[in-house]
């Protein structure tokens, strides 16, 4: 598409490509942290710090969700008033620079707690950036798309958080398998973050070449822009109500249904189905490889049915079946109870012996491999406790199954319910670019749309790993307990989006 | 529907303060039995941030809760110059 006004003569697929690009490696920065997020927890933490550690380093990964939204704040307002392309392009070398100085911060051994904190502070600046980026995309490429099918071109934006999630996920497993487990553990886990500089690097370049988008050069020659767009976005009541509108009854519920289907299911698989580390990691690479294209399927569509009903199915579908699909998950992984009626071979048992830390008790593990005739594989590790007090009672042994790896057909079964879970991704995601642009005026769209955007996706979304992992630890609560965070959110949701939102498609966003 | 939309203003504007409330006594719970040593994951900096997340939100909630029993959202703007 090309204006007049201010010369662009770029077509919408050049438009898309570079602010899609950007926006792709934007995501990649942001999800590296979750994929490592066992790892990174580790390295940031004391050695002894157990699941704390998890839920500590989930905390950190949230807290750049959390800040997301002032980032939408901050560069939303930049953006209605200096322009699109100047703010996404300080956005994307905020988070490169912040994602390659995580990959160089020292482990706690070495500097102790300044590690979570310096980590920290790199993944504000991340949640920051991210939070200026996706609403100047999503704005950019909508206000150069033709009428009629902007629900069709901004899915191709709507496609770039799945596919960064994907580039993420393949970094990891190929540096994994390059270097091997060990000192992919030990340092080669920040190799995917050094990395990120060369990416946004090219993205750069690319970004620098794009003009600004034809309707805010318009609206800036006839000297329309928004002196103060915060105060008009928020203190206006009628463009409040719609920020509201947006946030409980569009975006909340897609966050959710993303991050529970994107991330969840594979943290899921890894730490309560305890999957093997790139088991878990391939399942979810199927999954979004089949699922992706539906984001630009589910966009075009809604250009023709509009935008309401694709995405509250999607949640619906969410509510109705995540229990089972779970359910599914732990009763199809449960290699503890087939063991006793299908084992078929079981490595030497492997003894080691050491001292509890601090403590004159002993710990004795004994570890085997074992395969089953279904043609499960797995680890399992005995753990004993000893007291040097020899009239002590002994505590109960635990047992410890992990590096499962599925057999075909299981593996089969679980990439498909997974890739269910990211279609519905596709349906509540797709389309949602295209509402929110539609919903909010040229002059206040980017710090509109971003703050429901990122408060919706970004906490409410974000928040899913840790708060579901937070809910299952609790005494008394079974594994499937953390899923009725999402649940509940996708429910609320639902009846709002049902109930207050217009089924109305393409809207102008020329004014 | 757009008395249901007036009904469940009402809902809305409930449910910020129970939401919270719900919070509140969730995190005095477990932080305790966190410090008995039942959960030891669950600890006081965790439940703060949860709890400073969502009491902005649920405000948001209330807020949107006033709007729909006043019937604001009996007709949505169909046009830029409405807003």
């Amino acid at each position: 598409m090309s204006s007049n006004k201010n010369d662009v003569t770029q077509s919408i697929t050049q438009v898309i490509a570079a602010s899609s690009l950007g926006t792709l490696i934007e995501w990649y920065d942001f999800y590296i942290f979750g994929s490592l997020a066992v790892i990174i927890g580790q390295q940031l933490f004391p050695s002894d710090a157990g699941a704390s550690a998890l839920i500590n380093t989930l905390a950190i990964f949230a807290a750049g969700f959390i800040v997301r939204p002032f980032g939408a704040l901050v560069f939303g307002r930049l953006g209605d008033l200096i322009g699109r392309k100047y703010t996404f392009l300080l956005t994307l070398v905020l988070m490169g620079g912040s994602t390659f100085l995580i990959g160089l911060i020292p482990s706690y051994s070495s500097i102790g707690y300044a590690a979570p904190i310096l980590v920290l502070i790199l993944r504000l600046v991340q949640g920051l950036a991210l939070g200026g980026e996706y609403g100047g995309a999503a704005t950019y490429v909508a206000e150069h798309a033709p009428v009629g099918r902007r629900g069709f071109f901004t899915s191709w934006i709507q496609t770039t958080a799945t596919m960064g999630l994907f580039l993420s996920l393949g970094i990891i497993v190929l540096t994994k398998n390059l270097i091997g487990a060990e000192k992919f553990a030990d340092w080669g886990w920040r190799i995917p973050f050094l990395v990120s500089i060369l990416l946004v690097g090219v993205s750069i370049y690319i970004r620098m070449k794009m003009h600004e988008s034809p309707v805010f050069t318009k609206l800036k020659s006839e000297g329309k822009i928004s002196a103060n767009p915060l105060k008009e976005s928020f203190q206006k009541k009628a463009n409040f109500k719609m920020v509201l509108l947006a946030l409980f009854g569009a975006t909340m519920g897609q966050g959710v249904i993303w991050y529970t289907g994107q991330f969840y299911a594979q943290s899921f698989l890894e730490n309560t189905c305890k999957l093997d580390f790139n088991e878990s990691r391939y399942i979810l690479l199927w999954a979004i490889v089949l699922a992706t294209p539906f984001f630009v399927v589910f966009g075009s569509w809604s250009d023709k049915v509009g935008r309401k009903w694709i995405m509250l199915s999607g949640m619906l579908l969410g509510i109705i079946f995540y229990r089972p699909i779970y359910q599914y998950f732990i009763d199809a992984t449960n290699v503890k109870e087939f063991q006793k009626t299908e084992l078929k071979t079981a490595t030497a048992p492997e003894i080691t012996r050491e001292l509890v830390k601090g403590e004159k008790d002993s710990i004795i593990t004994t570890t085997s491999y074992k395969t089953l005739n279904s043609g499960f594989t797995f680890k399992e590790s005995v753990v004993k406790i000893i007291p040097d007090d020899v009239l002590a009672p002994l505590p109960e042994d635990k047992t410890v199954i992990a590096d499962v790896t599925l057999p075909g057909k299981t593996y089969v079964i679980i990439i498909l319910l997974v890739f269910f879970q990211v279609l519905l991704v596709t349906m509540v995601y797709g389309p949602i670019a295209a509402f929110l642009v539609e919903l909010f005026p040229t002059q206040i769209r980017y710090t509109s749309m971003s703050l429901p955007y990122h408060i919706g996706n970004g906490v409410f979304g974000g928040l899913v790993p840790f708060i579901a992992t937070l809910v299952a630890s609790f005494p008394g609560s079974t594994p499937l307990s953390g899923l009725w965070y999402p649940i509940g959110i996708a429910a609320l949701s639902f009846i709002i989006g049902a109930v207050y939102i217009d089924n109305r498609g393409d809207r102008n966003v020329m004014d | 529907m757009n008395v249901l939309k007036k009904i469940l203003g009402i809902l809305w504007i409930v449910l910020g303060p129970v939401i919270i409330l719900f919070l509140i006594m969730q995190a005095i719970e477990k932080v305790a039995a966190a410090a008995e040593g039942i959960a030891r994951t669950n600890t006081t900096l965790q439940w703060s941030i949860i709890i400073l997340i969502f009491i902005p939100i649920c405000a948001g909630l209330m807020i949107f809760g006033v709007y729909a029993f006043k019937g604001e959202y009996e007709r949505l703007p169909t046009s830029s110059d409405e807003l």
